[in-house]
């Protein structure tokens, strides 16, 4: 998964490891909302019978991670930081078959 | 017995009893795979740190940092469905439950410690687990029953050790 490659830096830690910040910008935020479609609905459903991994919507809430991410690194770019520390995720469903993807963290200046 | 009758008995018992095994048996295969690889794959990365601390030893000098990621959708059968749904009745520990999960956060971290290893990392650490339920995995034994665990954590380069 592709989630820290960018050019701005990203990472979990309050503190980048190895780096040291030198500005704070603010809380920087992205979201996604994302259904599933009803292709994957019916497969996901006869997998569910037997259980197991249900790879379409490990797949489908990957990019949904990435696209959140993608726009929170959007965010602290137009601030001008170049890097993003103390990263959450949080998945809420908002309704029958869609959920919210949403990442957040502080956009800083590190050295 | 008329030949209606018998199938009706068929399809209303012998239908759904059938279906319960054949969830029974392909489940627990699955399962039983999935655990094998788990263990197979986690021998091969033993060695590799992934810690849920925040700092690094004082004198691990680190050249970058990256976060890296891991996740898995699993589901559980539907015979195993049927008897979480039995216990919760009577209440008391959901056995049914436990190894999925296990086997889930397991998956997630061995996904994100392969992904670091894959970038070139040396170490991960900070990581973090979460479970999230999926929208429609409403409480009847008939939705899915998805959960998805994500396991993400900062993957760092080190000069040296």
């Amino acid at each position: 998964m592709s989630l820290g490659e960018s050019d701005i830096l990203i990472s979990n830690t309050e503190l980048v490891p190895g780096r040291e910040i030198v500005e704070f910008y603010g809380v920087v935020t992205g979201n996604t909302v994302r259904a599933k479609h009803i292709g994957r609905d019916i497969m996901a459903g006869l997998k569910n019978v037997v259980g197991g991994e249900l790879a379409g919507y490990t797949e489908l809430l990957q990019d949904s991670r990435e696209e959140a991410t993608r726009r929170m690194i959007e965010q602290a770019r137009s601030m001008g930081a170049n890097a993003v520390v103390n990263v959450r995720f949080a998945t809420s469903s908002i309704s029958q078959g869609a959920a919210e993807l949403f990442a957040y963290g502080t956009a800083v200046r590190v050295r | 017995m008329s030949g209606g009758q018998t199938l009706n008995l068929f399809l209303n018992i012998g239908f759904p009893i059938a279906l319960l095994v054949f969830a029974y048996l392909i489940g627990s295969l699955i399962e039983r795979r999935h655990f094998a690889n788990i263990r197979k794959r986690e021998s091969e990365l033993r060695g590799f740190p992934v810690t849920t601390f925040e700092r690094l030893p004082e004198r691990w000098q680190v050249s970058s940092a990256g976060l890296v990621s891991g996740s898995i959708v699993v589901s559980l059968d539907y015979f195993k469905r049927v008897i979480a749904g039995l216990r919760a009745i009577v209440g008391g520990r959901v056995k049914t439950y436990e190894p999925l999960l296990e086997r889930a956060r397991r998956e997630a971290l061995l996904r994100m410690t392969e992904d670091a290893r894959r970038a070139g990392y040396d170490a991960v650490i900070n990581v973090r687990l979460e479970t999230s339920r999926l929208a429609n995995a409403a409480g009847n034994g008939n939705s899915t029953a998805g959960v998805e665990m994500l396991a993400f954590g900062t993957a760092v380069k080190l000069e040296r050790r």
